[in-house]
């Protein structure tokens, strides 16, 4: 899971960088509305996490532009402005969750599932398609009913493929959603990820459209 | 009297009291002078029409003394005049009933007063002499007061009774004009304490609506004071909590961490995120204590390149790197200040000039003395501050585009605050020979 962080303070955001990437996700951090423009034109992200009071501007106005042009990103707001005023107003602005400073880590892993898997249009915290199981929670996958033990980047290929089963996601798709802007992209390390995962979960779960993508073999064939 | 409906009440009666009092006397002069010249003439001309009948022989009937002395009833106005004959050599020729015997009058001819039995007359004497005969024709003069009394009874009568009706027509008056001014109060005393909306003046009379305009002159600047008030509390609260997240984050980290590469990084987090949140706090209090300094601060004749020189010396580690220059000039330039304030704002010049510095830079403290002015000048090697947010940077929590990673935003809102406590002035201006900012500390000799 991709995630982008609009967060001035340094300490916080290196806190959110390591936490966050504790639960399996991926993050980019910048510390300004415009940074945030920038890296939201740039990428796709699978979820905001967006404080209010930054140094030029407010992150309402970031999410208000980003709603604008029908941006459907999940918005979690991270803010010392947790008055009912404050959430009601920063809710009725186009997020879609509230959270507090200071906060708990594991609740905020939490609630930035919870909203990005409504994005997706599921409502269970568990993906399960073609026998294979993933608990995004507990960075846990099951084939048939039996553990499989996964790398943290192995686990992202599956989980970015088992979103939305039947979705071809390029190579490119899948890099973005493992690496961070800062991180070298190593080659082929997507093939690699792949191979390894059809040896765990089973040769036929994971189908290669050549020159295309990758996608969850469809149940039918 | 606090009740302005009492006061206005009690001055209305009393005025309308005091006029009618007024007429009441010009009445009562007017009446008597009237009744009295009415009376004199008729007295005049009764005296005359005997004279013209009478005769020293008489016209007799002279009433046997039983008769004249009881009273004449006052109110008998058959009775209201008596009238004496006299012959000239004093011999009483005859008398009306209910006059008395003695003789009304010693005088000559004409008007005159005298007491008889304890009652005043008003008496006319005519002579004739061809006649032998002295007619003298009275009347009382308490008869007359009663003439008058009664007058002005008739005059005070209705005026007495319509006292009541009039006071309670201008009790009401005063209800109605005063409406608006109770409604008014009405009005605020049902508002809520945090209410600040305008008071309508649309009904209300001119008298009262300077009054209203003061009231929500006044409420606008309560309510500004208030949203002002409530900004600074909503940043610091956001400047404390994100820290303080930024803390519980990295410790969660530490306790998570399987692997003790990140255990440690997360533990130097920690560290950084105290440090800063210490800086910050003694920022907040440092704030709350220019806040509630008062008007006039103990001052001293200091040494600035003394204050300087200390704060340079009580500079925290990383700040200390940084080399600095201080012209010789300041040490032995004094001024009057307060030196706790002095220091505060000299260190919060000298940390903001430190924390923006690149590598490598000097702080350079320097001076220039004019006739009526003091300028201290502290100038680093920095990026400056864009143009746009000179005027912004002393707001607190105010961090512009350049901001340093340890900032707070309340640096330079310190040291203006402290500047300005201590009679001068901070001027921020981008360095006109290369970049970086020239703070400068203005003094304005009287």
């Amino acid at each position: 899971m991709r995630i982008l962080v609009v967060e001035d303070d340094p300490v916080l955001s290196d806190g959110l960088k390591v936490g966050l990437g504790l639960y399996g996700a991926t993050l980019d951090i910048v510390a300004s509305c415009a940074d945030g423009h920038a890296a939201l034109a740039a990428d796709d992200f699978d979820a905001l996490v967006l404080d209010l009071m930054l140094p030029d501007g407010s992150g309402l106005e970031l999410l208000a532009a980003l709603r604008a042009r029908g941006d459907r990103t999940p918005v979690l707001l991270l803010t010392a402005l947790d008055d009912v005023a404050d959430r009601i107003r920063g809710l009725d602005a186009g997020a879609d969750d509230y959270l507090g400073k200071p906060f708990d880590l594991e609740e905020l892993a939490a609630r930035v599932r919870a909203i990005s898997r409504r994005q997706e249009g599921r409502a269970s915290p568990q993906a399960s398609y073609n026998g294979v199981t993933l608990n995004p929670a507990r960075l846990t996958v099951t084939v048939n009913g039996t553990d499989i033990g996964l790398s943290r980047r192995e686990f992202a290929v599956l989980a970015a493929l088992m979103n939305r089963p039947g979705t071809v996601l390029s190579k490119g798709d899948l890099e973005a959603k493992l690496y961070g802007w800062q991180e070298e992209v190593e080659s082929n390390t997507v093939e690699v990820h792949v191979h390894k995962l059809r040896v765990k979960i089973g040769r036929t779960k994971i189908e290669t459209l050549r020159g295309i993508g990758y996608r969850m073999r469809p149940v039918a064939s | 009297m606090s009740s302005l409906k009492g006061r206005l009440f009690l001055i209305l009666v009393a005025a309308t009291g005091l006029i009618w009092l007024a007429a009441t006397c010009w009445i009562y002069v007017g009446t008597t002078r009237e009744v009295e010249s009415v009376l004199d003439a008729r007295l005049q001309e009764a005296a005359r029409m005997v004279l013209s009948l009478a005769s020293a022989k008489g016209v007799g009937n002279i009433p046997k003394d039983g008769d004249t002395g009881e009273a004449p009833e006052l109110l008998n106005y058959e009775r209201q005049l008596s009238c004496q004959i006299w012959s000239l050599d004093g011999r009483l020729v005859a008398r009306s009933s209910g006059a008395p015997n003695e003789r009304l009058s010693d005088n000559g001819a004409g008007f005159s007063d005298r007491r008889i039995n304890g009652e005043t007359w008003r008496v006319f004497t005519a002579e004739d002499t061809g006649k032998g005969v002295r007619v003298l024709v009275g009347d009382r003069v308490g008869l007359r007061d009663h003439f008058v009394a009664e007058i002005i009874k008739g005059v005070l009568a209705p005026l007495a009774l319509t006292v009541p009706l009039l006071g309670f027509l201008i009790w009401a008056s005063l209800n109605r004009g005063l409406r608006p001014l109770r409604v008014l109060a009405e009005e605020l005393s049902r508002r809520n304490a945090d209410d600040m909306s305008p008071v309508e003046t649309g009904r209300m009379p001119d008298e009262i609506r300077p009054v209203i305009g003061s009231l929500n002159a006044l409420f606008n600047r309560v309510e500004d004071a208030l949203r002002h008030e409530r900004a600074i509390t909503a940043f610091a609260a956001h400047e404390l909590r994100t820290p303080l997240a930024g803390l519980r984050t990295q410790a969660q980290i530490a306790m998570a961490a399987r692997d003790e590469p990140t255990r440690t990084t997360a533990l130097r987090q920690i560290l950084v995120g105290v440090d800063r949140t210490t800086r910050l706090v003694r920022q907040l209090l440092a704030i709350a204590k220019l806040d509630s300094a008062p008007e006039a601060l103990p001052a001293h004749q200091i040494s600035i390149g003394g204050v300087i020189q200390e704060v340079v010396d009580a500079l925290p580690a990383p700040d200390r790197a940084v080399p600095v220059t201080i012209d010789s000039a300041l040490t032995d330039t004094m001024v009057t200040a307060n030196r706790e304030f002095l220091l505060l704002a000299v260190r919060n010049l000298h940390e903001n000039a430190a924390r923006h510095m690149p590598q490598p830079g000097a702080i350079r403290w320097s001076m220039q003395q004019e006739s009526g002015s003091l300028a201290v000048y502290v100038d680093d090697d920095g990026p400056g501050i864009p143009e746009d947010e000179i005027a912004l940077v002393t707001k607190r929590f105010y961090r512009g585009r350049n901001k340093s990673a340890l900032g707070s935003g309340l640096g330079l809102s310190i040291a203006d605050l402290a500047l300005r406590a201590s009679g001068a002035r901070l001027v921020l201006r981008n360095r006109s020979d290369a970049t970086g900012l020239r703070a400068e500390i203005l003094w304005k000799m009287a």
